[in-house]
């Protein structure tokens, strides 16, 4: 009797606990509809309030940058919001510059949006859009990278600019989250994209993109990126990556002979052992046809690997050795931090200038 | 005894009883949030907030349904989802009406639930057989009372960062010595008024 009683006595407070707050809930957490203003009367859009900036002006097809999906973690969402975002919030200041507080630079992803709000967005950003995309072909480069070729269905093309990337969705039960690459395949061919995978044990997007077989579609946005390539064609143009990163500098790498047949540019590339070696014949082929073209790839763990007849070592070791010090260059950098910070200082001291490099971290 | 008058009580949980600086509860979030002057002012509140609603709540449910139907060995779960529910629904409100309090509370404003401070003060409600009156006027003054102690050590933690300390006691540790300190000279109000 006693526990009857008392299993009634909890449920019946447990659900009269639940129904207030859910009372309290629908009351305080309605904040009605409210307008967002983008540039100014440009394009006024109705949302709910309550939401993220971030995924308010995502319902409405525009889509900004966010490498870490709304978490707050990448800083990459910036935004001008000119009036009724509330006071900076302590989650973003790690990301802002006190020059972006003062012209009211936020994160898009921390500012809910609670009253009728006024936001100024690069056109830039505007032009981002939705696509749907269909795989065309998968094929393994190494043992854990893939390289999948995807054909645009709607809309059927895409423009972008060498060294940008997008942000393909991948679905999970609790909602999609979205993980930012670099396409690979040149920017002529416009109706595909390449993007160069490799599998990250426990990753959602990198799990999500290798178990796609021929035929399955994908959603991505894009596309995305600051990279500007230097249009003076006597500008050397020096690519680094390692690891897998190296989607970015081929299409990079593509692009450029396609407008500048005779342009200067080096390719250094990283990885560990001969068996992470992707793409290598493709470059030494591309050498043979533009001259002015020269690839270098060496492996950090080769030690009796006698088999292997190019660089040893780290590739900013490489870097130290091939380059000399001199003509105006721009750099491209893609790999893990510390290959970023050790390549850097290489190239400060070749005579790059720091505004001359440019990289994605990952 | 004769009864105390819920004043007294009141009082009593401010100064002489304080239920951070006499029994120690409700530390975690004290010494975590107590590092600017208005997150412990908002931190305050809402504990304050929770303590005096979630009291007076918690005698009636103690006092009007679980007595009565002989269910007291339930006033430990009670007790927990009245105060859960109660510091959701303070969530809800200052996320409303105070984003910036919200983030700067971060995650301890949800710690509340787990705040010892508040289900201690349900429990000694109870221990000491107090009456409704007596719970409500322990419950606000036992909030105060918190409150009053986090600030005052926020307070003098704003103050440090322009002192010099040695190395080893930066941070935490210097946070516990005086707020020992602190209880020391709360001891001085000792015989003001006294409660069990």
């Amino acid at each position: 009797m006693v526990y009857l009683l008392s299993i009634l006595v909890l449920a019946g407070l447990l659900a009269g606990l639940a129904i207030l707050l859910s009372l309290a809930e629908s009351y305080l957490l309605d904040y009605g509809i409210c307008t967002i203003d983008i540039n100014s009367g440009e394009r006024p859009i109705q949302v709910e309030g309550g939401q993220t900036l971030l995924s308010s002006l995502y319902s409405n097809q525009i889509f900004i940058p966010s490498a870490c999906g709304g978490k707050g973690s990448c800083g990459h969402c910036k935004i001008t919001v000119t009036s009724g975002g509330g006071p900076v919030l302590p989650t973003e200041k790690p990301y802002l510059s006190r020059q972006e507080v003062r012209s009211d630079v936020r994160l898009a992803c921390q500012v809910k949006v609670r009253q009728d709000i006024s936001v100024r967005i690069p056109e830039e950003f505007l032009n981002i859009k939705l696509f749907t995309a269909t795989v065309e072909t998968t094929r393994e480069l190494t043992y854990d990278i893939k390289e999948i070729k995807l054909s645009l269905n709607e809309p059927s093309e895409i423009s972008y600019l060498p060294g940008q990337y997008v942000q393909v969705e991948a679905p999970l039960p609790e909602g999609p989250v979205f993980r930012a690459y670099s396409i690979s395949s040149a920017t002529s061919a416009s109706n595909i994209v390449e993007l160069v995978v490799r599998l990250v044990p426990g990753g959602i997007a990198s799990t999500y993109l290798h178990n796609l077989s021929v035929g399955d579609e994908v959603i991505f946005t894009g596309p995305y990126g600051q990279f500007r390539l230097n249009e003076d064609p006597s500008v050397e143009l020096v690519c680094i990556g390692g690891g897998c990163g190296m989607a970015p500098m081929r299409n990079i790498i593509y692009s450029l002979y396609e407008k500048w047949p005779s342009r200067s540019c080096r390719l250094f590339f990283g990885c560990r052992t001969r068996r992470d070696i992707f793409y290598l014949e493709q470059f030494k082929q591309l050498q043979q046809k533009f001259p002015a073209f020269e690839v270098v790839y060496a492996l950090s763990e080769a030690h009796g690997d006698k088999q292997w007849d190019g660089e040893r070592g780290f590739i900013h070791l490489a870097v130290d050795k091939y380059l000399e010090p001199g003509p105006k260059r721009q750099a491209f950098l893609c790999g893990p931090p510390l290959m970023i910070k050790a390549v850097t200082t290489v190239l400060k001291e070749k005579g790059v200038d720091p505004e001359d490099i440019f990289y994605d971290e990952f | 005894m004769t009864e105390t008058p819920a004043l007294i009580i009141f009082i009593a949980a401010i100064f002489t009883n304080n239920i951070l600086l006499t029994n120690f509860l409700g530390m975690c979030s004290f010494v975590a949030c107590s590092r600017q002057l208005d997150a412990a002012i908002g931190l305050g509140t809402a504990v304050t907030f929770v303590l005096s609603c979630t009291t007076a709540l918690n005698y009636v449910l103690y006092h009007y349904l679980l007595v009565p139907l002989g269910l007291e060995f339930l006033t430990f779960v009670v007790f927990i989802a009245v105060i859960a529910a109660f510091v959701h629904f303070v969530e809800m409100f200052v996320e409303r009406f105070s984003p910036k309090l919200y983030f700067t509370l971060g995650i301890f404003l949800p710690l509340i639930t787990v705040n010892c401070a508040i289900l201690g003060a349900s429990l000694f409600m109870i221990i000491r057989n107090y009456t409704f009156w007596q719970s409500v006027g322990f419950g606000v003054g036992g909030g105060v009372g918190w409150a009053l102690a986090i600030v005052l050590i926020a307070g003098l933690r704003q103050k440090m960062n322009y002192s010099n300390i040695p190395q080893p006691f930066q941070g935490v540790a210097v946070t516990m010595i005086i707020t020992g300190v602190m209880a020391m000279t709360f001891m001085g109000f000792a015989g003001m008024v006294s409660i069990q």
